[in-house]
């Protein structure tokens, strides 16, 4: 235990003041501590990550890290990692968005990306919930919930940002919870060696406000919800449509091959005009 | 080298400045009337080694070019008043993170979808205030083919030493009409670079102030990790509340482009040496102005031109002596009165300032300003 919290110190920022801005119990931290054990197992030097976050309770995240990091506005983390990996495919560009942030007011970047392909390595951490403005529902609350703005139940279907993502064109396609951190790293690790488009969603607990429609007091009783309410893909294919009713599935739903954007837009440059 | 002659439109000679200023990335969404240099830029920037981008949107065309700038390489977008107004989000973002870039706006008469394909001046406001929030902006406006060459070379160059987005405003006119020009060989134009971090990283202050008012920008990649933010920021970089930290932040971004007002009073003047009457305009009214002052001074009519190139931030000194020393000032302009109004706000003497507004996507024209100029002529 003592080596894997010495992990960590190494990449957070010292010069940066702690404490950070999340609540106690939640989900965004545990990706966080996945996300830097994997970069530095796989031996990427700080100097050639960006971190890009949109706003949110996750947009957060990378100013606690000592990589290039870039917090920018509400939706479009992605805009702007498609500008810096095309300007220098030497980098390796991750962003890390809400589900409000990157399935809402970012949906529209979210497809464009995956249809194009530009290789970014996505991380959409979902609570299901507008958290840092106080609990409002988001495209991936659940029906029927009672939030902030939604105080007779939501009356809008969630949205499942895998299927998403895959109808889009992702090439790498992959869903954990916080709850699973073995698998959670495996699929982060993955997504990093991914080349093109990746998209992990990461399901992540939101004890100030998710807890509260979801009838779960605790960090643990949310963890716990996770551990219940997901199916590995694997054993999915046993089980019949009405035991998988309202089941989350979790790990590699799509890894296909197809042109990344900027490695076409180099061998233009490169092969046509010799540049 | 021999200087080139060629026979450009506005959007195309936007385009030749931009190359030869060093942009290497063009991401932008199709709009009328600006679409030509986005074409433009798809064709010429692969070959050399430069990347063009089609994106979903203008906020995604942005914020494209805010990041590949980041990562080093100097970046442009052009669009039009509809673009215009989805990019104001990003315009704020690059303002506060201090991202230099360059916008191009090829006006159309507004507002909403308003007239695409006819000319207006109606964004002069927009481009000074469109973002929320107190911010710094530098607008510049040609009036001829190649001044949109000239400005779009300076427009980089200014973007780069403030680290600022700088917003080029063209109406429709120059950017569609074409003309003989002579392109001055690379030799012959000053480019400027982004103030890079002379210290090794562990001393480097991302948003320290160096003493110019500018801090120093490394490339995402170089080895100087930093954060960048929309939110206010300490010099490190870091989100931060504390009152002493955000005050001094906005008021370093107004005074890093405030100090140097005197070096930004770009303008061309015509007989302005004893005009009892001055037009002042900008872009392609200030075409049909000069034609309406020459025909004015045949009559012989003591009228002069002062033809703005910088808008914003607002040449108050130059204005400032052109109404102290006429006795009327007129202002042409194809909007409801949006300079004029600057004008007035700085007329500090008794100069009587008269306004011509033509809002019908149709120009001003010479004999419009010249009857102007006879009706009110002391």
């Amino acid at each position: 235990m003592k080596e894997v919290v010495h992990i960590v110190h190494k990449y957070l920022r010292s010069s940066k003041k702690f404490p950070h801005i999340w609540c106690a119990g939640c989900g965004i931290g545990i990706f966080m501590q996945a996300l830097i054990r994997v970069i530095d197992r796989s031996g990427y030097s700080k100097d050639d990550v960006v971190l890009i976050s949109g706003i949110g309770c996750s947009g957060r995240l990378p100013v606690y890290v000592d990589f290039n990091t870039l917090h920018t506005t509400h939706g479009r983390a992605l805009t702007f990692a498609t500008g810096i990996k095309l300007a220098n495919p030497r980098l390796k560009v991750i962003t890390i968005m809400g589900d409000g942030d990157a399935i809402a007011i970012g949906g529209n970047h979210f497809i464009h990306a995956a249809r194009r392909n530009v290789e970014i390595t996505s991380f959409i951490i979902n609570n299901q919930v507008y958290g840092m403005t106080g609990g409002q529902c988001s495209p991936t609350t659940p029906y029927g919930a009672e939030t902030a703005s939604s105080p007779y139940g939501n009356l809008e279907p969630a949205f499942d940002i895998c299927r998403l993502a895959e109808a889009a064109g992702a090439v790498f396609v992959a869903r954990s919870t916080v709850y699973h951190t073995l698998l959670l790293e495996q699929l982060i690790s993955k997504a990093l060696e991914k080349k093109g488009f990746s998209m992990v969603e990461v399901i992540a607990q939101c004890v100030t406000h998710s807890g509260r429609f979801l009838k779960l007091r605790s960090p643990v009783e949310m963890m716990k919800w996770q551990k219940n309410n997901s199916v590995p893909v694997e054993k999915a294919k046993e089980l019949t449509p009405a035991e998988l009713e309202g089941k989350m599935l979790i790990g590699i739903l799509v890894d296909r091959e197809r042109p990344s954007y900027h490695e076409q837009c180099r061998e233009l440059i490169r092969k046509k005009f010799k540049v | 080298m021999i200087p080139k002659q060629a026979l450009l439109q506005g959007n195309e000679a936007c385009v030749k400045g931009a190359l030869m200023a060093g942009c290497r990335f063009y991401a932008g969404y199709p709009i009328t009337p600006a679409t030509e240099i986005m074409e433009i830029m798809a064709r010429e920037l692969p070959k050399i080694g430069g990347v063009f981008i089609q994106m979903e949107d203008e906020i995604a065309s942005l914020g494209a070019v805010i990041g590949a700038s980041l990562a080093g390489v100097k970046s442009m977008t052009a669009t039009s008043g509809p673009g215009f107004s989805l990019m104001q989000e990003h315009i704020g973002f690059a303002c506060m993170a201090e991202v230099p870039c360059v916008i191009v706006d090829v006006m159309r008469a507004g507002p909403s979808t308003g007239l695409p394909t006819q000319p207006s001046q109606g964004d002069v406001m927009q481009a000074r205030w469109g973002t929320h929030g107190d911010h710094p902006i530098i607008v510049l406006a040609p009036a001829s083919v190649y001044e949109f060459f000239e400005l779009t070379v300076k427009a980089f160059n200014l973007s780069e030493r403030y680290r600022n987005p700088v917003i080029l405003l063209v109406d429709e006119v120059v950017a569609h009409m074409r003309e003989g020009i002579v392109l001055p060989s690379k030799e012959g134009i000053e480019i400027e670079e982004r103030p890079r971090p002379t210290v090794p990283p562990e001393w480097y202050l991302p948003y320290g102030d160096p003493g110019t008012g500018v801090p120093t920008m490394p490339a995402f990649g170089d080895g100087y990790r930093y954060h960048v933010t929309g939110l206010y920021h300490d010099v490190r970089g870091y989100p931060t509340v504390r009152k002493d930290e955000v005050e001094p932040l906005i008021r370093r971004l107004f005074s890093k482009i405030s100090k140097d007002f005197d070096r930004l009073q770009w303008f061309d003047s015509y007989h302005t040496e004893d005009a009892l009457v001055t037009v002042i305009a900008y872009g392609c009214v200030a075409r049909a102005a000069l034609r309406a002052v020459k025909e004015a001074r045949e009559k012989g009519l003591k009228v002069g031109l002062i033809k703005l190139k910088v808008l914003w931030p607002f040449m108050r000194r130059t204005v400032a002596k052109v109404l102290e020393n006429s006795k009327k000032v007129l202002v042409p302009e194809m909007n409801v009165g949006q300079i004029s109004r600057e004008v007035k706000r700085v007329n500090e003497t008794q100069c009587e300032v008269v306004t011509l507004n033509r809002v019908d996507g149709a120009l001003i024209t010479p004999p419009e300003i010249l009857s102007k100029l006879e009706e009110i002529y002391p």
